[in-house]
């Protein structure tokens, strides 16, 4: 750019506002594909799944952390009851130079906490007290930061209480705000708080208050929530303790603790003289796994949301939470991340939404989209299982292309919609059987059904063999399970299920009336079969035995063991029915995100080899054929650190730097040019590309200098990709 | 009954009042009293009082100033993180607030300024009171606060007491000070039974509560003589102590049978869980990080690689590492030590993916590690492993890890 100064000097021009126009998601998400209008719809299809799955998961959080939050919020409510009796009851008087304090055990998926101290403290706000305060480790190095950390939200919160008179407060809050650092102390907290409650209890008769204000006690509590406990200096929380101990007495102060760890952290942060000021609760939340455990079951176990993920997507993201992090949230995200990629990415995703507004949509298919539904894998397969007139007349007319659509589309849902029943109900079976050989929880049953035919399984074999073990009063109870939860939402088929279930159970029960006799009757059998094992050799004995065995095979089963034969073979005969892998079904890809590389990919980055992948293999990155390489030769094209990185692989532990120089030249020396013809003379243009090149490959620590041989540096990595 | 409290210039029923509030401590009482002097009367002017906690020092000073009405401010020292944030406590309370303006960050010469100009409008009719509560914070403050505030009479009727739990020995500035007057606050000793006894429960007579306090501090004088432990102590148990008697299983008299009922509780130590949820790799992470703590880095090819001949201890030992080195305490170890015993530990094939990384950071979140030096944090870091041999043998046990067979002191 041009200006027009007649000095020498740095100018900064500020680009033009005007100009850059921000993008909507909605934009990049349609951007470069060939048909705007088919990828505007697949956003908005995103968008409304995606909305509907974050209701689910807040409907899910909620449910799971309302025990919790509502002990919290009780242990508070009395702890403010205990400031208001303290004039009255024994014990609150003994106790009242202590703060009272909860100590919230919420396990280590710390990226989880967020969401649970926000729902807290919304509530706190809600029923308790408008003065919520809560401080993160990182934001509270000092004692000063944490003490206006908690002044100024304890005394932001204020406006709320009387919204009628806010302009007033406000004017008042900006002048009693600590204005600056060292004006901060809880005399001033204190004075704040009084006047407070001066200023309410003589309006309050008169004015209507706000309806927040209105269901607060008389004195509410101010609650300071330490996120992150383990992460807190532990001297600036002991003064801050210390600090809040001398103010008790004034102020209603009420800590929770945020303890990722376990609770013996508090004795190991807090010396005893510290601790003792504190009355400390524990409150311990549900598990992790639990949680994750219940997510999958609303989000994943549902033919509610038209969205399914594949068993290896499954795999990835399970395998993420129980190696890696714990996390729900993040496995929430990658759910998220798969919804995004699969319509994104497959533009039949349009499909991919409630039946009747995909049937809809198959009715306006143009032609390509038409030929889309043919390229699919699973709409092949299913072509070339037809007969060849149908064949044809597929490949030909569009239109039955599009009946035969609907027709599948239709098939697919009432899969879905039977599937995750009969899953539920092989889950109940299998759970409680010995050793779990379909594994205790149901989502590994359900990652076995989707890779495969289940029922091909050794692990399901054992299942049934213990089921045809199962004693009587097991399997009806077992059975009157799997009738409760195949009760709601039932399609035909599953009524069909229900009713034969009933009967089965029925006749279970009416076996109670016939075991009499058979006892008896077995009785006899035994009897004589005893006597015949009497007086006879070893040789004689076996063949006995094994003819006992045979006999006791063939012999005529006891009515239950028949019927409890029946009633396996029936539940296998329904496994084999509705269980069928999903890629086994036609149009499968319209709803299966299946692309478990990509989702590892995003979640679980490895830095490392990224960094060597580009180093080794630079066209990968910068696309360009010109840097292919054949073998382990050197393109002198590539960029000077892949050729410097390349050099060093052939290295020991330490690398003489001159050497390396020479063999950088060597690579980098043209063609035809013989490289000792400048001999004596150094490029000094090359000089300085190689020591640039190798102070970046210092700089991503592949070589570090060292102090052992002059000229010399260390190789800090081993192995990695040689080819 | 201890000397009484006489002071020329105060009412009796006010003195006796006094006397009244602070039981065991009339003497010290006495003696304050006698240094304050009548309200004008100039007093010494610093006055160093000094005690074991929970001695009464602070509710002895303050019930003598506050029941007489002396004017005075308390300050506790560490709420004071900055000089200027105790200056502006002082002349807060001293004088009218609002004539306070002090400058951004203030030295002492500013406060004195300040001080003798509001004195100079409203001048002391009685000897006002500085209470300094936790003084020793005051030595990490600027050089010059602490001797100055010992010579603040030189401006104006003004007593400057200072409460700590150190002697003032340990205060003294090389550069030499005004030497204030000492006052020590003894241990209760026998007192301490009167001191608790007077929380007596109202639904219960007092004589039972005395008997539930003479066996209380049977129990516990000998470990512990803090009065406010105690007092919380006291509070915990008496429900437990009283409830034979809400049941009506025992009377009043029936001391021994209460005395059977108590024990165990007051003996039931506090039980600490353990944690023992962490991912998979964590845990991993957290056991290699804890034999590179505690196993010497010469050693590693010992435990971790396969073929490694056979290597004695006896004649591998270096004479300093014969002493164990779980009484040592865990030894900085570096990032790729860690990962190194990390992938010979975990039995699968493991990538270094990011989220591994992010784990050893989260490790150091929950303070299991802790990151050791502050040079040289993006080349190589350094950790120590914090938790303990029955933490890691518990976390060990979940993966089915044999830790004790990869330990050099358990060879």
């Amino acid at each position: 750019m041009a200006t027009s100064s007649v000095s020498k000097g740095c100018f900064v021009f500020k680009p033009t506002s005007k100009k850059r126009k921000t993008l909507s998601t909605e934009d990049y998400f349609t951007d470069g594909s060939e048909n705007p209008e088919n990828s505007r719809l697949r956003f908005q299809l995103f968008q409304s799944q995606w909305q509907d799955m974050k209701e689910e998961v807040q409907m899910v959080h909620d449910d799971l952390n309302k025990k919790i939050l509502d002990s919290l919020l009780e242990f508070i409510g009395k702890s403010v009851a205990s400031f208001q009796s303290r004039a009255v009851g024994w014990e609150s008087r003994m106790r009242a130079s202590e703060i009272p304090t909860a100590a919230l055990v919420l396990g280590v998926n710390v990226p989880d906490h967020d969401v649970t101290f926000q729902s807290l403290s919304d509530l706190l706000r809600e029923s308790v007290s408008p003065f919520v305060a809560s401080v993160q480790a990182k934001e509270c190095g000092a004692l000063q930061h944490l003490m206006k950390k908690v002044m100024q939200q304890l005394m932001g919160g204020g406006v709320a209480l009387d919204e009628d008179d806010a302009e007033e407060q406000s004017g008042y809050q900006i002048s009693d705000l600590p204005r600056k650092g060292f004006n901060c102390s809880l005399g001033i907290l204190c004075d704040w708080y009084q006047n407070l409650n001066k200023k309410s209890c003589i309006k309050s008769p008169g004015k209507k208050r706000s309806s927040s204000g209105s269901d607060f006690p008389k004195k509410p509590p101010l609650v300071v929530i330490f996120k992150d406990l383990e992460a807190f200096c532990p001297q600036v929380l002991q003064d801050f303790i210390v600090i809040c101990s001398q103010y008790i007495q004034q102020l209603p102060l009420v800590f929770v603790f945020g303890i990722a760890t376990s609770p013996s952290t508090i004795q190991r942060m807090l010396p005893h003289s510290v601790s003792s000021l504190l009355c400390i609760e524990l409150f311990q939340s549900l598990s992790c796994t639990q949680h994750l455990a219940t997510v999958i079951d609303k989000l994943v176990l549902t033919s509610k949301f038209p969205f399914k993920i594949s068993g290896k997507v499954l795999k990835v993201l399970v395998g993420i939470f129980l190696y890696h992090d714990f996390s729900v949230c993040n496995f929430i995200r990658g759910l998220q991340l798969a919804l995004f990629e699969h319509f994104f990415g497959q533009p039949l995703s349009v499909l991919c939404c409630e039946e009747e507004e995909a049937l809809a949509q198959v009715r306006q298919f143009s032609h390509e989209d038409v030929e889309k539904i043919l390229q699919l894998p699973s709409i092949m397969r299913y072509v070339e299982k037809q007969e060849p007139q149908e064949q044809v007349k597929l490949l030909t007319s569009d239109d039955h292309v599009k009946v035969v659509t609907q027709n599948l589309l239709k098939d697919l849902c009432s899969y879905h919609r039977n599937f995750y029943p009969i899953l539920r109900c092989l889950h109940l079976l299998t759970s409680s059987l010995p050793k779990f050989p379909l594994g205790k929880q149901i989502r590994e049953l359900h990652v076995l059904c989707l890779e495969n035919n289940v029922w091909e399984s050794e692990e399901y074999e054992s299942a049934m063999q213990l089921l045809r073990m199962l004693a009587k009063d097991e399997l009806v109870a077992a059975l009157q399970k799997c009738v409760e939860v195949l009760q709601p939402g039932m399609t035909k088929k599953l009524k069909e299920v229900v009713h034969q279930l009933k009967d089965i159970i029925a006749k279970l029960k009416m076996l109670d009336q016939l075991s009499d006799e058979t006892i008896s009757c077995e009785g006899e059998q035994e009897s004589s079969s005893g006597k015949s094992l009497q007086k006879t050799d070893l040789f004689h004995l076996q063949k006995t035995l094994m003819e006992m065995r045979e006999t006791r095979r063939n012999k005529a089963k006891t009515p239950y063991e028949v019927l409890r034969n029946h009633t396996v073979d029936y539940l296998d005969s329904l496994v084999k029915m509705h269980l069928l892998p999903p890629e086994s079904q036609p149009l499968y890809e319209v709803f299966y995100y299946s692309s478990s590389a990509t989702v590892r990919r995003h979640l679980n980055a490895t830095p490392r080899t990224s960094i060597q992948t580009a180093l080794s293999h630079p066209h990968y990155y910068l696309q360009s054929e010109a840097l292919k390489s054949e073998g382990g030769t050197i393109s002198k094209a590539a960029p000077d650190i892949c050729i410097i990185y390349k050099l060093h692989l052939e290295c020991g532990r330490l690398i003489n730097l001159y050497d390396w120089l020479q063999a950088y030249f060597t690579v980098t020396a043209a063609d035809g040019q013989d490289p000792d013809s400048a001999e004596g003379h150094v490029d000094e243009m090359k000089h300085a590309r190689f020591i640039r090149a190798v102070s970046e490959l210092e700089f991503l620590g592949f070589i570090k200098s060292t102090k052992q041989k002059t000229d010399h540096v260390a190789r800090l990595t081993w192995g990695g990709c040689q080819t | 009954m201890p000397a009484e409290l006489r002071q020329q210039g105060y009412s009796e029923a006010q003195l006796r009042l006094v006397s009244e509030k602070v039981p065991c401590r009339e003497a010290q009482a006495a003696a304050l009293l006698a240094l304050f002097g009548e309200p004008d009367h100039y007093s010494f002017p610093s006055i160093f009082i000094y005690g074991h906690r929970a001695m009464g020092k602070s509710h002895v000073t303050l019930t003598l100033l506050r029941e007489l009405q002396m004017p005075h401010v308390v300050v506790s020292c560490v709420e004071c993180v900055s000089p200027g944030l105790l200056f502006e406590q002082v002349l807060g309370s001293l004088f009218d607030s609002s004539a306070v303006t002090l400058s951004r960050s203030p030295s002492l010469s500013d406060f004195v300024r300040l001080y003798r100009q509001l004195c100079a409008e409203d001048s002391a009719k009685h000897t006002r009171y500085i209470v300094l509560d936790r003084a020793e914070v005051l030595r990490d403050m600027s050089a010059n606060l602490l001797p100055g505030f010992l010579r603040l009479q030189e401006l104006d009727n003004v007593t400057v007491i200072l409460l700590s739990e150190i002697v003032w020995d340990k205060f003294r500035p090389s550069t030499g000070c005004f030497e204030p007057l000492q006052l020590h606050f003894p241990d209760y000793s026998k007192g301490l039974q009167q001191i608790l006894a007077q929380d007596s429960h109202p639904s219960y007579s007092a004589e039972l509560y005395t008997f539930y306090i003479n066996i209380l501090l049977g129990v516990f004088y000998s470990v512990c003589k803090d009065l406010r432990e105690l007092r919380h102590l006291a509070a915990l148990n008496f429900p437990k102590f009283c409830e034979p008697l809400e049941k009506g299983e025992a009377e009043e008299s029936d001391t021994h049978k209460l005395w059977r009922n108590i024990e165990p509780h007051l003996k039931k130590a506090m039980q600490t869980v353990y944690l023992r949820e962490l991912p998979y790799y964590s845990k991993f992470l957290l056991i290699a990080a804890y034999l590179a703590s505690y196993n010497p880095a010469r050693t590693d090819r010992r435990f971790f690689v396969k073929h490694h001949g056979k290597i004695r201890k006896t004649t591998f030992l270096k004479k300093h590492e014969k002493t164990s080195n779980h009484l040592l305490g865990p030894k900085p170890f570096p990032l790729d030590r860690l990962l190194a015993i990390f992938y010979s530990v975990v039995d699968s094939r493991v990538a270094p993916t990011a989220s591994i990384f992010s784990q050893i950071s989260s490790l150091v979140t929950l303070q299991l590690l802790t990151q050791v030096g502050h040079d040289d944090q993006l080349d190589n870091p350094k950790y120590k492993c914090t938790v303990s041999l029955d933490f890691i043998r518990a976390i060990a046990r979940t993966v089915g890890f044999d830790i004790l067979r990869y330990l050099y002191d358990f060879l």
